[in-house]
């Protein structure tokens, strides 16, 4: 009887504590309150875990080195998703209303838990960023107000990564009765390429397979055992986690050559390759960025927070792809509310006037010599119409060891992909009843 | 003292029957039901609403009718999440095909046409049973994502497969704010919780639980399995469906197919194992205290000053779901429910034992 | 044309029998437990990641392959006492679906315990097993692959003669048969379930070792559980063969349906083709194609 009691007694202080707790209680601190959803477990943590720890350590080391955001200290903290929507709506609630002016901007990290924040940020007044990946329609910033995929879309992503095998077989009239095969994540991750894909093979004349890979991507032979037959020039890799590095063996498995495989920025990081050994070798991939720990930004993320024993993870692991793109996030979300304390004062901002910092970002060539980001990112300009910035990137192949450049920045056809964000777009706004800004009239 | 029934006669057929037969249990629900619907829109935050009520409150209708199918009726079924999403699709299609509809007519078709699908996938049961069946119902899961990230037709050509729902009206009011969609799932949630609470001490209930305790005693009995079973999995479907189709539209607002996934499932298995298997009651306990537990151990160690690392956090979390289970399996299969009628059967004796 | 076509045939079918013998190693695990306790191991994919975490950690830390996959199997053994003690005995005599649940907790707990332990990133594990594609004639067919099917194939001949031939694998036979007959020889019940899920472990371990060098030692391990339950219905719960030959079954036509149906109606329908094919066996057969036959009396 007495376990019995102990367990209503437990489940009882679990119940309210859980239940009141949540109450902030925060003094009116010179402080911005950032909150970062991650996945640190679960199938997808491989991926998950580097990313974060960019994340952490960049703002981490703005508070050591310089006391946060001209004196205002960021408050960070982690929420668990485990790349699942509804926990990542729940860290989202749990989070937007901490700190003295809420939340400043949120990174969900996850296509799904995108497209579930992108209907809350309005109503909260909250941004979402979301760096390489998101929904495509928020690139239109009049009928999305609250998102930006800043960098690259996944539509940009699949016109850069056709414009650069096009250059490989010599030019687009080459494309012409040529097979690309698409190897997907079956989730709205992997699914965002597909219409510019098709409308790309349309246009140039080259066949186009879908190949889907039902979550989380453990066993795929049949896919490739599909490649082996259609013989694709090429395959175009959208995967996730244990996915990547699955689909490199498989590669091998059936001797399709990796030089002729090309991931997206999400299939381009250390834990895709590293499982694959000697296998991963000739692999190639999209980069948003540059590898490489060289940086001043780096540099003092050694000294300022690994030196000091607060680093998350690893010092070894600085600088790895995953890693750079979560620095990449947090310099973005940092230059943001820099931007906005300028018009609003030095002080902690709402999400709202963050959000006024994104749409007005401007990071030039001397701004990114100042963060000692030298290399590693191209200028970003957002306006209130453009939430992308441009989208160009490069292409860098694993040696084996190391990532190596390959090309010079490839840019998106905006000529093409702009006409159909805006339809995409328009559709959207139907479907949410939403009225478009007028972006001429914004400030 | 507080809680004693004695003089109190039941004088007619109906009195005995009440499904409150002690003043004091109508009483309680009756101050639950106006704190729930009164006193916590007068005081709720946000936070409360859209990360515990709102999930809470839906989850608990998912877990009644799984608790239906596994508790009463013994068919242990790790599909639920898939007729979830059949409601949740269903409810999408409605929606946007024939804007007009009613969106409470929309919620009972969600939660007819997974009835009908669980129906469909209920008939292997009838020759399968035990674990076979769980993992048979794997294969309703495991096909209905499939389905949903697969036919075009039903997310509406949506080129990432993901759908969502602007915002919505009952009767010309809104279903907007956190208060107002809380106050819509708590009367849907309340009513079909009732329904479920007399289905279960009627004969359709008392043969639902006849075949759980033994299959062929049952049919020996004169109860015919085939009618019990379906019964079971179309009523159990019929509150999954709904429960789909609010979680898809007043809690998420857009989703894919992930969102009903085999997570889902297991949730929903672990939710009535803690709560209570057989008891409607349990389903909310349950739901809420799953619901809980990760809110607890990101809040409370922090706040008691042990720091923990968030990939720690859900490593406990994982580790106390699965301690928890085996707990209450060995030592209160009943459940948390079961914990809460013991309550109460000391307190009719309190403060005198004897 | 279409020599070629029917080469790819063959080559898919390889393809999907080697699968299969994937699924089997993990499958085998769910059926020597469920032919000595009756009790349908959830916990098996999680004990899977539990017994190759520790092999490719302490490779990583300098420890030698040998002594690495030794403390494996030490753990996995300890693991058997403790899940023996603290699951099985109190639920004793309990119904099947209980002792289901129960290794559902299993599962939760062995995962966040394995990542809390060993860490939650991708480890590569190499032990030499050649990766290499192979050609017979036209045919390709993959180094590890066969080198995984022979290694399966060692496992279930090795199983079978304990079983047969051995004096514990007698008395496993015998508590498989009856529970309270055996005990009423003077079998002790608790000692051969220790046995039993100390040799599930083992197994569990050497498909953790298989998968690991496949997938790389991480957490979606564990899903390798949920393709080999299809596996276990169609060849029984109580079959070491029927295990083996669930599984070149699902694998093989699971790889078929997506090769020749995937472009028809749907790519990634192999996730549900096997629980659907399984299922269909089941409404003729309840018992699985090799299982037991079920008597139920009242």
């Amino acid at each position: 009887m007495t376990r019995r009691l102990l367990a209503t007694a437990g489940a009882a202080v679990v119940l309210a504590a859980a239940a009141v707790l949540p109450d902030p209680a925060w003094a009116q601190a010179n402080e911005q309150f950032m909150p970062v959803l991650v996945y640190r477990t679960g199938p997808y943590a491989v991926n998950g875990i580097p990313f974060a720890d960019g994340y952490s350590d960049y703002l981490n080391m703005l508070n050591e080195r310089d006391g946060g955001i001209n004196g205002v200290k960021l408050v960070i903290e982690e929420c668990e998703t485990g790349y699942a929507t509804d926990r990542g709506v729940e860290c989202y609630e749990r989070l937007k209303g901490k700190g003295p002016t809420g939340a400043a901007l949120f990174n969900p990290l996850s296509t799904g838990i995108t497209y579930a924040l992108m209907d809350r940020a309005p109503v909260d007044k909250i941004p979402v960023i979301t760096m390489g990946y998101g929904r495509t329609e928020a690139a239109d910033g009049s009928v999305v107000p609250w998102a930006f995929p800043i960098l690259g879309t996944y539509w940009s992503a699949a016109d850069i990564a056709m414009n650069y095998i096009s250059k490989e077989v010599g030019g687009v009239a080459k494309l012409k009765g040529k097979r690309i095969a698409l190897v997907y994540h079956d989730s709205p991750y992997g699914k965002e390429p597909i219409p510019v894909l098709r409308k790309l093979a349309q246009d140039y004349g080259f066949r186009f397979d879908e190949l889907p890979v039902t979550h989380p991507g453990v066993e795929q032979k049949a896919t490739w055992l599909q490649i082996r037959q259609n013989r694709p020039d090429y395959v175009l890799l959208w995967g996730w986690g244990v996915m990547n590095s699955t689909s490199i063996k498989e590669a091998a498995a059936v001797n399709f050559p990796r030089e002729r495989m090309v991931g997206v920025w999400w299939s381009g990081a250390e834990p895709d390759v590293r499982p694959g050994g000697d296998q991963s070798k000739g692999y190639k991939a999209l980069a948003l960025h540059t590898t490489g720990s060289g940086a001043t930004a780096h540099e003092d993320i050694r000294r300022f927070v690994y030196d000091r024993g607060k680093g998350k993870g690893k010092r070894e692991e600085i600088g790895e792809v995953l890693y750079n793109r979560g620095m990449m996030n947090a310099v973005l979300a940092t230059e943001a509310i820099r931007t906005a304390q300028e018009r609003y004062g030095k002080k902690p901002l709402t999400g709202e006037q963050v959000r006024w910092g994104i749409e007005n970002l401007n990071i030039t060539e001397a701004r990114i010599q100042d963060l000692g980001l030298v290399g590693m990112m191209r200028p970003v300009k957002l306006s209130c119409s453009d939430h992308e910035g441009g989208s160009r990137a490069r292409v860098h192949q694993w040696d084996g060891q190391k990532w190596v450049i390959l090309t010079d920045w490839i840019e998106a056809n905006q000529k093409m992909l702009r006409p159909m964000v805006e339809a995409a777009a328009k559709k959207y706004g139907e479907e949410k009843k939403i009225t478009a800004r007028d972006c001429a009239k914004t400030s | 003292m507080l809680y004693r029934e004695a003089g109190q006669f039941k004088a007619s057929y109906a009195a005995d029957q009440a499904i409150f037969p002690i003043a004091q249990d109508r009483v309680l629900m009756a101050i639950l039901l106006v704190v729930a619907a009164v006193v916590v829109p007068l005081t709720a935050t946000q936070y409360l609403y859209t990360a515990i009520l709102i999930p809470s409150l839906i989850l608990a209708l998912a877990a009644i009718g799984l608790n239906i199918l596994t508790g009463y009726c013994g068919q242990v079924s790790l599909g639920t999440g898939g007729f979830m999403a059949v409601g949740a699709y269903t409810a999408y299609n409605l929606f946007i095909r024939v804007p007009e509809l009613n969106l409470l007519l929309v919620l009972l078709a969600a939660g007819a046409m997974a009835a009908l699908v669980g129906v469909i996938f209920g008939i292997p049961s009838l020759r399968i049973k035990g674990f076979y069946l769980a993992v048979a119902t794997l294969a309703a899961q495991f096909f209905l994502d499939w389905v949903f990230a697969r036919v075009p037709w039903l997310y509406n050509y949506s080129p990432s497969g993901s759908v969502g729902v602007p915002d919505l009206y009952v009767f010309g009011f809104p279903v907007i704010t956190p208060t107002q969609r809380y106050l819509f799932i708590l009367a849907i949630v309340a009513l079909m919780a009732l329904v479920a609470k007399n289905l279960v001490r009627s004969s359709v209930g008392r043969a639902w639980m006849a075949i759980r305790d033994m299959d062929i005693a049952a049919e020996i009995i004169g109860i015919r399995p085939l009618q019990t079973k379906l019964s079971a999995f179309a009523v159990s479907s019929f509150y999954a469906g709904v429960s789909g189709a609010l979680w898809a539209f007043l809690h998420l607002k857009s989703w894919e197919p992930a969102a009903f996934d085999i997570n889902r499932s297991f949730s929903l298995l672990f939710m009535i194992i803690i709560g209570g298997l057989g008891s409607i009651l349990g389903s909310f306990i349950g739901a809420a205290f799953i619901l809980l537990v990760p809110i607890f151990l990101n809040q409370v160690p922090p706040a008691l000053g042990i720091p923990l690392s968030t990939a720690t956090i859900s490593h406990l979390e994982f580790m106390i779901f699965g301690a928890l289970i085996i707990f209450f399996l060995i030592v209160e299969p009943h459940g948390l429910a079961r914990l809460w009628q013991i309550g109460k059967e000391k307190l009719r004796l309190w403060p005198f034992p004897h | 044309m279409e020599l070629q076509d029917l080469y790819f045939l063959i080559e898919v079918i390889i393809g999907g029998l080697m699968a299969g013998v994937l699924y089997s190693l993990v499958a085998l695990g769910f059926v020597l437990i469920f032919k000595a306790s009756g009790v349908f191991n959830f916990a098996q994919g999680a004990m899977v990641l539990f017994a190759a975490l520790p092999v490719v950690r302490l490779i990583e830390w300098g420890v030698p392959v040998w002594a690495a996959i030794a403390a494996a199997a030490a753990i996995m053994i300890g693991l058997a006492f403790v899940i023996e003690r603290t699951v099985l005995r109190p639920l004793v005599n309990q119904e099947g679906i209980i002792l289901f649940m129960a290794t559902l907790g299993v599962t939760f707990l062995l995962e966040g315990l394995a990542q809390q332990i060993w860490g939650s990133e991708v480890y590569r594990l190499d032990i030499g097993i050649p990766t290499d594609p192979l050609f017979l004639g036209e045919i390709l067919v993959n180094g590890f692959d066969i080198s995984v099917a022979v290694a399966a194939g060692l496992l279930v001949a090795a199983l079978i003669a304990f079983f047969q031939t051995t004096k514990v694998g007698r008395a496993l036979r015998a508590v498989a048969d009856d529970h309270q007959a055996a005990q009423s020889v003077g079998i002790p019940l608790n000692h051969i379930w220790i046995i039993v899920w100390s040799i599930a472990g083992l197994v569990a371990l050497i498909a953790g070792i298989v998968w690991g060098s496949k997938l790389g030692v991480q957490f979606a391990m564990t899903f390798v559980a949920l393709k080999a339950l299809p596996v276990l219905i169609l060849g029984g719960f109580t079959s070491i063969p029927g295990a083996i030959v669930g599984g070149l079954i699902v694998g093989a036509g699971e790889k078929l349906s997506e090769v020749y149906l995937g472009p028809i109606i749907g790519g990634g329908l192999e996730n549900w083709f096997a629980y659907m094919l399984a299922m269909v066996v089941l409404l003729f057969r309840p018992q699985g194609l090799f299982g037991e036959k079920i008597i139920e009396r009242v």
